[in-house]
């Protein structure tokens, strides 16, 4: 396994969830799709530490950090969302248009 | 060479195909099943990257914590059985298309880059990891403590907060989205 061979694997799995980014409606799915976006990212900072020696361990770590409070925060949104309008579509999210 | 096969296919296996069914299963609940399962699959590439310690926090933290945190949400969320989501085509064209454009032009910045510099090289192990941690990125890790507490609060403050029952043109309006017609 190459590192060219990782690199392509991260490559889709982001272009993936571009579009779940851009096809679901639901709040949960998009959360899922930055998941998912995420994951590649983390797959990049793994595979350089492995080819090149990048410190890319800790990054990791930290990411899983940042990845796990955006969650918490993001379904204590939808969960407000919920309860507002009995529903999680995103496009009731309107009040913070301009 | 065969060794490259065997590695595509185990990872199309193990994480490409649990990836594309988690934007495109209509329930909500399979489709954090099968984030379980790509997050899972990711692990093992970690393992082979001779990332052990990842892999288990992967593991611990993503498929024991965030997976959890995900169906508990849905199930609080959840009005009906097998929320479903209205897609149209038009916009699933599109996205695709952004999603196609966006790989294509990162392969191509992948194959055009000479990667042979980068050799495999000696990973570091848990306990280089924990020193660093400590010692290197102290700064960082205590920068991610607060935001982690930060993160807790705000999560409570939010889902403690008590608004009235939702009023009836808002509720109309979100039958009306999910009929999938514009109101």
């Amino acid at each position: 396994m190459t590192l060219r061979a990782v690199l392509l694997v991260a490559t889709a799995l982001f272009s993936i969830g571009i579009y779940g980014l851009l096809t679901r409606r639901q709040a949960v799915a998009l959360l899922l799709s930055i998941e998912v976006m995420a994951n590649a990212a983390n797959l990049v900072f793994v595979a350089f530490a492995r080819y090149g020696g990048a410190p890319g361990h800790p990054l990791v770590l930290f990411a899983l950090a940042i990845t796990v409070a955006e969650v918490a925060v993001g379904l204590a949104l939808v969960l407000l969302l919920y309860r507002r309008h009995g529903d999680t579509l995103l496009e009731l999210a309107s009040e913070a248009k301009g | 060479m065969s060794g490259e096969l065997g590695f595509g296919l185990l990872a199309v296996l193990l994480v490409i195909f649990p990836a594309i069914r988690v934007v495109t299963c209509r329930d909500l609940v399979r489709a954090i099943l099968w984030l379980a399962a790509t997050l899972l699959g990711t692990a093992v590439l970690y393992a082979f990257l001779r990332a052990p310690f990842l892999a288990g926090v992967q593991v611990l933290t993503y498929v024991g914590g965030v997976v959890t945190l995900m169906i508990f949400g849905v199930m609080v969320t959840r009005k009906h059985e097998g929320t479903s989501f209205t897609i149209d085509g038009s916009g699933r064209l599109r996205a695709a298309l952004a999603a196609g454009a966006f790989f294509a032009l990162v392969a191509m910045a992948i194959f055009r880059t000479d990667l042979s510099l980068l050799t495999a090289v000696e990973t570091p192990s848990t306990q280089d990891l924990a020193l660093s941690l400590l010692d290197r990125y102290l700064l960082a890790f205590e920068v991610a403590s607060v935001l982690l507490l930060a993160a807790i609060v705000s999560a409570v403050v939010l889902a403690r907060r008590r608004d009235p029952v939702p009023d009836p043109a808002t509720a109309r309006e979100a039958a009306a989205l999910r009929e999938g017609s514009t109101p």
